[in-house]
């Protein structure tokens, strides 16, 4: 009798949720629909110049291969300790900082005006100053703010990231004021070239290759080296790990300084290619950057990657191509996320979870 | 080898294990048999380190090593085939394999025990750049006690090796077992298939509600009414 009365709840249940789910994918659907219509009638009807959509790609690129490299620490944490590190955008930040100081400080040697492999050196510095700055960031993050709640119910060290980052943006404030600092590039930055119509900036090339360096030496060292292999053995199980004789604290410091140095790089190219960073400069690139992750399937490398490369093209052509203000291109990102995850709960590329996983 | 003093261990309030003893003499295999629930997987955790007792010392070859974290207590030669296998899933067959030597870098070592493993068990030779999680459940037990064998262990702990399996296969793994101790691999064996494991082992721990509940030579142990009678189907 029980059984029956309990069977014929959970069937309405099952109802319930199935037709919500069709009204949601309806919903979805009909907004994809939208903005179908709107390309069509608003975006192509202005008839830019094929060069100029060209160009528009390239932005979008350059914008989402260093979204890229910050989404990836978002996915390399979580794929850990399965916690956001809201935090992950100020340790972008600090590293866009101490690139910042390292500039000035070459500028002032007189480096950043001298023969060209000078120069090369000193941004190579520049940037490994960013990395540092960012990893023991991020380090420091993991001791103070993540491990003593490594036993705590998921939802804790997600409000402990939110704080630490405020902690640290507002840190950042205090010592260094709200001015924000420039990062005045050298003339070997400057300027670039055509390819038909279409300029090519020197600064784009450098970060989007740069980007694209980095994230195959990430996807190296995560698939062939040995403490790479212990961070799929550690994501995957952490007590079968300690089995084999995996420090699994010292894995997890490991996957904090990988998405760190990622992060300090991606810091200090936003630095150049915005030429300013202040005090919350890490905190809607951050969010972007989560999108992607998000969007690519949250946990999954090479999602993080396919992810930011295309929030960068959405948001670089969306608004020439919906016919809105650059203004508004947040909203686009957002939407396109909010579609895709009707459509693909676990993003992208993400594993679809069964519930018995889930 | 190994000594256990009246250990205690508990999750939370729940006293899993109350005083339980026994030893491990270097060369043998000791079988830790008893119903579900009984304790010994809980006994094997406390002794590998994923698990940290309240009370009582755990001893290696003399030293205590109820302190260490797991990752050390493995380094120090204790290594253990967790029951349910817990092969890593998205990991492959091989790299696996390597995740048992992580403690190690004698690279030749290694490599020399990697074709020791493959030849033990032929069948994780065919399946070495698969991925864990596509092998069947018997390939599985055999990749987690190649794994397990990876770190060159001098105390090996298997925890249930039959679940799940069918009588030929739970036949052919125990046969493995034997080969493995008669190389020099000390051996304590959990089971809840007492008679398969009476059958090979040399000593014998039976554990009722936390506690060890009877000892002695397997033989003698398999003859015993009692564990005839709740074991072993009278």
């Amino acid at each position: 009798m029980t059984s029956t009365i309990r069977s014929s709840t959970s069937y309405r249940v099952r109802r319930q949720a199935a037709t919500t789910r069709w009204v949601v994918r309806g919903l979805g659907l009909i907004g994809l629909a939208l903005l179908v219509w709107r390309v069509v009638t608003v975006g192509l009807a202005e008839s830019y110049p094929l060069s100029f959509w060209i160009s528009q790609a390239l932005n979008g690129l350059v914008l989402g291969g260093v979204y890229a490299l910050v989404a990836l620490g978002y996915t390399l944490v979580y794929g850990i300790l399965l916690m956001i590190n809201f935090a992950h955008g100020e340790v972008m930040m600090i590293g866009a900082f101490t690139g910042v100081f390292a500039l000035q400080f070459f500028t002032a040697l007189g480096w950043m005006s001298g023969p060209t492999t000078m120069v090369v050196l000193a941004l190579l510095l520049i940037a490994a100053a960013g990395m540092l700055g960012s990893i023991v960031t991020g380090v420091t993050l993991e001791r103070v703010a993540y491990r003593p709640l490594r036993g705590a119910p998921r939802l804790v060290p997600l409000i402990s990231a939110i704080g630490a980052s405020l902690f640290l943006q507002y840190s950042v404030l205090l010592v260094f004021g709200v001015s924000p600092r420039t990062y005045t590039r050298p003339p070997l930055l400057e300027g670039g070239f055509r390819v038909g119509d279409v300029f090519v900036p020197y600064t784009g090339v450098i970060i989007f290759v740069l980007s694209l360096l980095l994230m195959l030496a990430l996807y190296l060292i995560v698939q062939r080296t040995k403490l790479g292999k212990a961070m799929r053995a550690v994501a995957e199980d952490k007590g079968t790990a300690a089995l084999m004789g995996i420090d699994v604290d010292r894995v997890i410091v490991f996957t904090f300084i990988l998405s760190a140095a990622l992060a300090g790089a991606a810091g200090v190219m936003l630095g150049f290619h915005n030429t300013v960073v202040k005090f919350n400069s890490g905190f809607v690139p951050g969010l972007k950057a989560f999108t992607a992750a998000v969007l690519g399937g949250i946990g999954n490398i090479p999602g993080a990657m396919v992810g930011a490369l295309l929030l960068g093209l959405i948001e670089a052509i969306g608004p020439s191509a919906l016919g809105i203000p650059t203004e508004y291109k947040d909203i686009i990102a957002f939407s396109v996320l909010v579609i895709v995850l009707i459509f693909r709960p676990s993003g992208l590329l993400g594993e679809v979870v069964s519930e018995k996983k889930a | 080898m190994l000594v256990l003093d009246q250990i205690h261990t508990y999750y939370d309030r729940i006293h899993a294990l109350k005083g339980v003893s026994l030893t491990v003499e270097r060369g043998e295999i000791v079988t830790l048999i008893g119903s579900n629930g009984a304790g010994k997987t809980t006994t094997l955790r406390t002794i590998s380190g994923l698990l940290k007792p309240r009370a009582g010392n755990i001893l290696l070859e003399g030293a205590p090593i109820d302190e260490l974290p797991a990752h050390e207590i493995t380094r120090l030669g204790i290594s253990q085939s967790p029951e349910g296998r817990r092969i890593f899933a998205r990991l492959t067959v091989e790299e696996n394999l390597e995740m048992g030597a992580f403690a190690r870098s004698d690279k030749a070592g290694i490599r020399q025990d990697m074709a020791r493993v493959l030849e033990l068990f032929p069948r994780l030779r065919e399946r070495l750049h698969q991925r864990g999680g596509t092998l069947s459940g018997g390939e599985q037990q055999m990749l987690a006690m190649g794994r397990a064998l990876m770190s060159r262990p001098r105390l090996l702990l298997l925890d249930e090796p039959s679940m799940g399996l069918a009588p030929l296969l739970v036949e052919q793994i125990f046969q493995i077992i034997r080969n493995i101790n008669e190389q020099g691999v000390t051996i304590l064996l959990v089971e809840q298939n007492a008679h398969v494991a009476l059958s090979i082992a040399h000593r014998a721990y039976v554990m009722e509600t936390g506690a060890i509940v009877l000892a002695g030579p397997a033989a003698d142990v398999l003859a015993s009414p009692q564990v005839r009678e709740a074991y072993l189907g009278g």
